[in-house]
């Protein structure tokens, strides 16, 4: 749910990282949060357990710039990828403009992926979204390991909406903006509509 | 889909922004934020520099959403009210409406007793307001849209430059 705000004119706008356990979520955002101007950013918050697991969620308020007259800021939150999380996940995509899934490549963790789409799409719906229409981007991460599947495997496991599909290394930032900006655009594309 | 925006006017805003002025004097709190169930923050007054606000908003609606399904686990609706008791510090939640979190931080210089009657009458004011800006913005949903969004022309390169390219 977009919030806009004519009397301060601002737009805010609530992304969330979705994805298994250990596929990277916590990565891109702490890649963006590394990268980005001290000005745009705000503080990273990290709900997570002694052995920096995600707990409950990351938090990072972006400021963006100016689009037509009003500011615009991305709330970029990421899920606990443990399964038995699930009730902290549902939580979270509550009132989410747009969604960012982030497979792992890695061979053994095919099932894994697929698992957690199926339970993003339950999780969706239980909040009143369809998974087949939310501003929505297919994130692979992990490119670089040696058991990574090739891109078009996993394309055609995990790709069911002509959705964009971005190849990643998160922790060394390699398609982390990219992936941001396809979600992003996605969401302000829709607020073309009204 | 049951995505539907808040878009909130300044008449909307500047009203929502004098009650909860108000209710900081009145309750003689420190500060006090109107936030919404999604994370993001709507209004704020009194001494808001000393405080991170937008991280105050996200875990604030962490802390009601995690309270919310407690509640329902043991067959609750709601719990309408969340009170956190610090050393100097306290901080006093409660939900407006079906949308809204009113945050309350105060200290020795007022009570739980005055923050809660203080609250009450805040709340139903502003669940006044809330329900206007829904009732406009189903009106505005339906086929005499009178609201044109300020984004309809939007372009790639708007959304280029953002991404400073």
């Amino acid at each position: 749910m977009t919030f806009i705000n004519y009397a301060s004119r601002e737009i805010n706008c609530k992304i969330v990282y979705y994805g298994p356990g250990l596929c990277g979520k916590t990565t891109n955002i702490q890649w963006i949060y590394e990268q980005a101007n001290p000005e745009k950013k705000g503080k990273l918050v990290s709900l997570a357990t002694e052995t920096d697991r995600t707990l409950f969620f990351d938090f990072l308020p972006l400021d963006m710039g100016t689009v037509k007259g009003f500011k615009v800021r991305f709330h970029l939150y990421t899920v606990p990828g443990q399964v038995f999380y699930d009730a902290s996940r549902k939580l979270i995509l509550r009132g989410c403009d747009g969604v960012i899934f982030v497979a792992d490549s890695q061979r053994p963790r095919m099932e894994a992926n697929i698992e957690s789409i199926a339970n993003l799409a339950t999780n969706l719906k239980e909040n009143g979204f369809d998974i087949r229409s939310i501003p929505y981007v297919l994130q692979l991460n992990k490119r670089d390991m040696p058991s990574a599947a090739p891109a078009d495997e996993m394309e055609r496991l995990l790709r069911f909406r002509n959705e964009p599909m971005i190849e990643a290394v998160a922790n060394r930032g390699t398609g982390v903006i990219e992936t941001l900006k396809a979600c992003a655009r996605q969401i302000l594309l829709e607020l073309q509509k009204g | 889909m049951a995505k539907l925006d808040l878009v909130m006017y300044e008449e909307e805003y500047k009203a929502l922004q004098d009650i909860i002025g108000r209710l900081q004097r009145d309750a003689q709190a420190k500060v006090v934020f109107l936030v919404d169930k999604n994370g993001q923050q709507i209004a704020a007054a009194g001494d808001v520099r000393s405080i991170d606000a937008t991280s105050l908003a996200s875990l604030t609606a962490g802390n009601v959403a995690a309270t919310d399904g407690l509640a329902k686990l043991i067959g609750e609706k709601e719990f309408s009210l969340l009170f956190h008791e610090g050393e100097k510090d306290n901080l006093h939640i409660s939900i407006v409406g079906k949308r809204g979190i009113l945050v309350v931080i105060f200290d020795q210089n007022s009570s739980l007793a005055l923050v809660r009657l203080r609250v009450k009458k805040a709340s139903r004011e502003l669940q006044e307001i809330f329900d206007k800006v829904e009732i406009r913005a189903q009106s505005e949903s339906g086929g005499s849209a009178r609201f044109e969004s300020p984004f309809s022309e939007i372009t790639d390169e708007d959304i280029d430059k953002l991404f400073g390219d």
